[in-house]
């Protein structure tokens, strides 16, 4: 401790280099992280275009054209229309009452809110066939009025909504809290009707965050394959969704196919993450603004 | 903090949104959730444990567990080198990778599964040179670990991530100025700093990779005994009607799962602690 501070260990590393690595060590690691990341990330991506494109356009094309997958992506865009507006509207309803006020329970309400993300898939498809299948709790009474929910469109449309219930809910509830709500209560004091305030003072603050959840939201709702599996019925050209689909495809063999559906779903991932990425920048400026 | 009491508070709409949200919660989540659990509490004692404790049973817990083990312990160890290089160094396409991380949260695991498969087949891009020095992935157990490495991956890196963006550089300005070498102040000051997050993201992994079922049924071989995962024979007991057995295994499942999220939250407490 006695010995002037600059000359400790100096010919090894001057205290100007304190906070980084020698050169070698840091390309070293740099290196070692991409390799990782290509094997796991990048070559799967380029995997699945390449193996789409193997036999040329005109086959990707045709892929897309036969009526079942047509039928699949008309399933699949059904479901996200239905589960993303109800989930939407949840999650804004849920991050009002849990941001801006106070109450006993808070904390269970909001791991409650996050249950789906630790069930597994599968589970949150048997629990709709548990009470709405034939040997289910109301399953009987179904039949007897000739209404179908599971192996069905509208069981489909249940285990979406389970399996993408958080996404909105817990992107909007950090941001809202972090806000507070002085500007609310100004907006309140000058004469605005309560929905006059949400509309005008509290949606445009947390814009991105909003967006930020229904991509993540829209994505999940269209890619679900464990729960949609569990409750569809696979039946080809009606209970199919995209990412059933694709599975059929390639247990049939059909792997050009398959992976051309499966390109629809890539595009989709790639789309979603530009998105994300521009929303978590535009949340974290608005953040530091505020 | 009274029940329902807002003390002081002008902004209105407190009940409408909290009782729609309990509404909701409840008609999507808890009752059917408790479906579940009523089910299973329709048979026996002794019928539940033969049920969940049935070789083929067991050796699925086993391989499921295990497998997320080893995919939670690589994600730990690269997400925490992934999280360091992406906030510390400066290199071209960091913004792209960041940005790639998430990938296997926005790729539907059906293609995950399939694209993994393809590649790690023994004339797949990555198997073929695996294939001459008896490696093989695909159809293996070895499989499954890989696909739950895919689906974790995010998991450490994204928690990781803001703890090392946060870490004051005066510390490790202080440990080089009291002597330390730059290993000693990784070791003895950056590690313990950043040991919650990785926790956090080690379980975060393992709970999503024990869950995990479209990715991996395409690569496991889904031999029972040898590469069934429990999630694949809950939907077999289903497909063969045995609705009893799905449940009561659903049932371990879903425990098992309640436990992972108190541990987690227990854990994400602690870092919260650790960083103020």
């Amino acid at each position: 401790m006695s010995a002037p501070i600059h000359t400790v260990h100096s010919n090894k590393s001057p205290t100007g280099r304190a906070q980084t690595e020698p050169p070698v060590v840091r390309w070293l690691l740099i290196a070692a992280a991409l390799i990782f990341l290509t094997l796991f990330l990048a070559l799967p991506l380029a995997a699945v275009f390449s193996q789409a494109f193997e036999k040329g356009l005109t086959v990707y094309l045709d892929a897309l054209k036969e009526p079942d997958t047509l039928s699949s992506i008309k399933l699949t865009l059904i479901t996200a229309a239905v589960t993303v507006p109800l989930n939407l509207f949840f999650g804004v309803t849920a991050a009002w009452a849990i941001a801006k006020f106070n109450f006993t329970g808070k904390n269970l309400l909001i791991t409650l809110i996050d249950l789906p993300f630790s069930v597994s898939p599968v589970i949150s498809g048997l629990i709709y066939v548990l009470i709405f299948g034939l040997q289910g709790w109301i399953g009987p009474w179904l039949q007897e009025h000739d209404i179908k929910i599971v192996f069905a469109v509208p069981g489909i449309i249940l285990a979406t909504i389970f399996v993408t219930f958080p996404f909105v809910a817990r992107e909007l509830i950090p941001l809202m809290e972090a806000q507070g709500k002085e500007e609310e209560e100004a907006a309140l004091v000058l004469g605005a009707s309560g929905l006059q305030t949400f509309f005008r003072v509290t949606l445009p603050n947390v814009k991105w965050g909003i967006i930020y959840g229904v991509i993540l939201c829209n994505a999940r709702a269209m890619g679900e394959f464990g729960a949609v599996s569990v409750v569809s019925g696979h039946i080809r050209g009606m209970t199919n969704t995209v990412p059933l689909h694709v599975e059929i495809l390639y247990n049939e063999y059909n792997y050009t196919a398959a992976f051309a559906v499966a390109s629809l779903l890539a595009f989709l991932a790639l789309i979603t993450l530009m998105v994300k990425s521009i929303a978590e920048w535009k949340v974290r400026q608005q953040l530091e603004n505020s | 903090m009274k029940f329902f009491k807002r003390h002081n508070n002008v902004l209105p709409g407190f009940g409408v949104t909290l009782g729609f949200t309990i509404f909701y919660l409840s008609i999507i989540v808890l009752i059917p959730l408790s479906a579940l659990v009523f089910r299973t509490a329709g048979l026996t004692w002794g019928e539940f444990v033969t049920t969940v404790t049935a070789p083929r049973v067991l050796a699925s817990y086993k391989i499921t567990f295990g497998a997320a083990l080893a995919a939670a312990v690589i994600n730990s160890i690269f997400g925490v080198l992934v999280a360091w290089v992406l906030v510390r160094y400066r290199f071209p396409g960091r913004r792209i990778v960041d940005a790639l991380i998430d990938l296997p949260f926005a790729l539907p695991t059906a293609v995950a599964g399939i694209t993994l498969a393809t590649i790690y087949s023994p004339n797949g891009w990555v198997g073929r040179f695996l294939e001459p020095h008896g490696i093989k992935v695909a159809f293996t157990p070895l499989g499954i670990v890989l696909a739950m490495t895919f689906i974790g991956l995010p998991f450490v890196v994204r928690t990781v991530q803001p703890v090392v963006e946060e870490i004051e550089t005066e510390l490790e300005e202080a440990a080089t100025c009291l002597g330390a070498t730059r290993w000693q102040t990784l070791v003895r000051v950056i590690f313990p700093l950043l040991t919650p997050s990785i926790l956090t993201g080690f379980a975060l992994s393992f709970a999503r990779g024990v869950g995990e079922y479209g990715s991996i049924i395409f690569i496991a071989g889904n031999m029972p005994m040898v590469s069934e995962i429990t999630p694949l024979l809950i939907i077999t007991k289903l497909e063969q009607f045995d609705y009893r057995g799905a449940t009561a295994i659903a049932c371990v499942m879903l425990l098992t799962s309640f436990t992972l999220l108190l541990v987690i939250n227990l854990l994400q407490k602690w870092s919260r602690r650790y960083a103020e």
